[in-house]
């Protein structure tokens, strides 16, 4: 008994330092990429241009908050790209109709939307088994389709919606953009959610092992059922605050941006084997996305080359999370047998 | 006794379930058919029944592949991106003065050079899921081909190559004839071949076909390979009948790929089906896109209906696969690979069975 608690708790720690290390290295290549930006353009080190830098990375950061839990528990969300395109549409649209709606409202109003995506997804997944990447798929489809019916294929553009809807993502408050607001106060909320509350170390049990999680007593299925809910209130907030950031719905709103989110999420270190992922990493993760998205129109690099990035970014973290992954096994085996 | 008789139903049809999948299916199509006839009075003969599949058949070809690689129970989202980056590069490298026959085996090449790929980064990391890095490729691919041809589009091709798509053997069009013998060839792999039965023992039960010395991580590569082939086909015909190319061509056939093979009886838990059923649900979703196309139905309707069908389909198997999982227990499984596996050596067991501690 003492002999497996020293081994577990070696295990955590190499984990840990491990996870040290590797966001020390997302940190160190921020810089250096910062670097090389400022070089290239001096524009890119000035307040303006971090603001700029902040404001566009609060929503890909909101979703990955998500994205996060979803793939703790070794699952997957494609459709969070769809949900964002309906709820940020029947938002707008109801705003375009009703001028005098309160921005809160709006906002409700999105959040239910995406809320119900996001159940219909964990109620596929959790209580009739389907693959996350299939009911996931469909519903990407589904909702994309529901969207231009909704829309009649036309935009909702700027002058239709109301200042106050607009002011959602644009305003300020006490000086700081609303978004890095919204975008703060959630990582709050779910930093203390994922790591003291009892539901948020049952996420990660049933992420790193769904039989011993149910075998002790956890609800597995309610779990995955609570965390794409989540994810889909947090799309259906993504989209609200998109639409109103953009000032123009489309039917093809966000399309492919759950590549991004889950791009930013790995990048952090989430694992897609499960059980594995902190919020500081999601932070960076989404950080460093941002500076690429942000700093490649600075420096002249053609927006065609962003999917190619994005493509080896994706495999590089995934890849190099296995390596260290590995390494760490290998560690602790090693010690074990000392 | 027990042994035998799992041994024979591997991948067979385990009871009247399945067969009545596949009847269903074709009742289906065949009520598809009637409705369609109704829609129009130029319907119902034999030459639009053999000239209309000439407008889906192109994606058909990655149903084939696909059907294998679920049954592994892997799924693979990047063959759309692999169709354009070959239907690019063919369309560039022709275009910069190569012959066309070579630029058409290009394609061919690089396909199957993406198959293999992502073969290799399944075998080589199989902590990861197939469906991560087939995410991961499917951007990559698709980024070359942007960073390529960016939003331009490429095509001016001899007009000999449009008989590809267009063209006729006799009365019947050139792509159904391929598609018949490749079709052939998919199905005797499956059900005849160690390779097919292969698939099939990795998808019930993976741990059980490493440990009886089955070399898995050839056939996984074989079946990426494969995949890749068959986007390059699909690749070749889909350019041929657009005559030119562009690098979003074939965004989001995967969804369609996926839910013909899943609307086939497919299990996306792995391990059985068999490939009859993808055949048929390829012509059923062909013929009804064509109906709705005849009633004026809007592409986003198809998608709605696409996303339904695969979500509804996945449901009713996992409904209808509920009682039969208990008589079939893990024991009797594992005991029937351990017949199959003739294979000499376990090196294949990746050190990862050691992670248990």
């Amino acid at each position: 008994m003492q002999l497996q608690n020293n081994v577990s708790r070696d295990q955590n720690a190499g984990y840990r330092s491990i996870e040290t290390y590797r966001e020390l290295g997302l940190v160190l290549f921020i810089i250096l990429l910062s670097v090389v930006f400022q070089i290239r353009n001096h524009h890119f080190i000035s307040l303006s241009n971090i603001r700029d830098l902040l404001a566009n990375t609060a929503i890909l950061s909101i979703l990955t908050v998500g994205m996060m839990m979803v793939i703790i528990t070794r699952g997957i969300d494609l459709s969070i790209g769809s949900t964002m395109a309906l709820s940020g549409m029947i938002t707008a649209l109801t705003v375009s109709a009703i001028p005098g709606i309160p921005p809160l409202l709006s906002l409700v109003q999105g959040m239910t939307i995406g809320l119900a995506t996001g159940l219909i997804n964990g109620i596929l997944i959790a209580y009739f088994n389907i693959l996350p990447i299939i009911a996931t798929l469909g519903l990407m489809n589904i909702l994309r389709g529901l969207t231009y019916l909704i829309s009649k294929g036309k935009w909702v553009s700027a002058y239709q919606m109301s200042a106050g809807f607009k002011a959602l993502s644009t305003g300020e408050t006490l000086g700081i953009n609303n978004l890095v607001v919204f975008a703060f106060l959630i990582f709050a909320a779910y930093t203390y959610f994922i790591n003291n509350t009892r539901t948020g170390r049952y996420i990660y049990a049933v992420g790193s092992s769904p039989e011993t999680a149910e075998l002790i007593g956890i609800k597995r299925r309610r779990i995955i059922l609570l965390v794409y809910t989540l994810m889909g209130l947090l799309a259906g907030l993504a989209g609200v605050l998109w639409v109103s950031k953009f000032a123009s719905a489309q039917g093809d709103t966000a399309v492919g941006y759950e590549l991004n989110v889950i791009a930013a999420t790995v990048l952090g270190g989430v694992s897609v084997s499960g059980g594995r992922g902190r919020v500081s990493g999601i932070l960076l993760g989404s950080m460093l996305f941002g500076i690429l998205a942000n700093a490649l129109p600075l420096i002249n690099i053609s927006p065609f080359w962003q999917q190619f990035i994005q493509g080896i970014v994706i495999l590089a973290a995934i890849i190099s999370n296995v390596l260290l992954q590995r390494r760490n096994e290998k560690i602790v085996l090693k010690k074990r047998s000392v | 006794m027990a042994e035998e008789s799992s041994i024979n139903e591997i991948g067979k049809p385990k009871s009247l379930a399945q067969f009545r999948w596949e009847l269903f299916l074709f009742l289906l199509f065949v009520a598809v058919n009637i409705v369609n006839s109704f829609l129009s009075p130029y319907y119902l003969n034999l030459d639009t029944f053999l000239s209309t599949p000439m407008n889906f058949l192109d994606k058909a070809f990655l149903v084939l592949p696909m059907t294998m690689v679920i049954i592994l129970g892997n799924i693979d989202v990047s063959v759309g991106s692999i169709v354009a980056l070959s239907s690019v590069l063919m369309a560039v490298s022709y275009n910069a003065g190569l012959p066309m026959p070579f630029a058409m085996l290009l394609a061919l090449l690089v396909s199957t050079t993406c198959g293999l790929i992502n073969g290799l980064l399944q075998i080589k990391f199989r902590e990861l899921s197939a469906t991560i890095i087939t995410l991961s490729t499917m951007t990559l691919y698709r980024g070359i081909a942007y960073v390529i041809l960016e939003d331009r589009s490429a095509g001016r091709f001899p007009s000999w190559f449009s008989f590809l798509a267009w063209g006729y053997i006799g009365k019947i069009p050139f792509i159904v004839i391929v598609f018949g013998i490749t079709a052939v060839v998919f199905m005797v792999l499956l059900q005849t071949t160690r390779f097919g039965r292969i698939i099939y023992a990795l998808g019930n039960n993976k741990t059980a076909c490493e440990y009886s010395g089955i070399r898995t991580g050839r056939v996984i590569l074989g079946v990426s390979v494969l995949t890749g082939l068959m986007s390059g086909f699909t690749s070749l015909f889909l350019t041929s009948r657009m005559g030119s190319t562009r690098p979003n061509v074939a965004l989001g056939y995967e969804l369609d790929v996926i839910a013909m093979t899943v609307l086939g009886g497919i299990s996306t838990s792995g391990g059985k089906g068999r490939i009859v059923g993808p055949l048929i649900s390829i012509f059923l979703i062909g013929f009804l896109n064509y109906g709705l196309g005849l009633r004026n139905v809007s592409a986003q309707v198809l998608l709605i209906i696409l996303g339904l069908l695969l979500i509804l389909s996945v449901l009713v198997q996992n409904f209808a696969n509920r009682p039969e999982q208990k008589p079939f227990s893990k024991s009797g499984e594992s005991a029937a690979f351990g017949h199959l596996s003739d294979a000499s050596g376990g090196s294949d067991i990746h050190e990862n069975s050691a992670q248990g501690g």
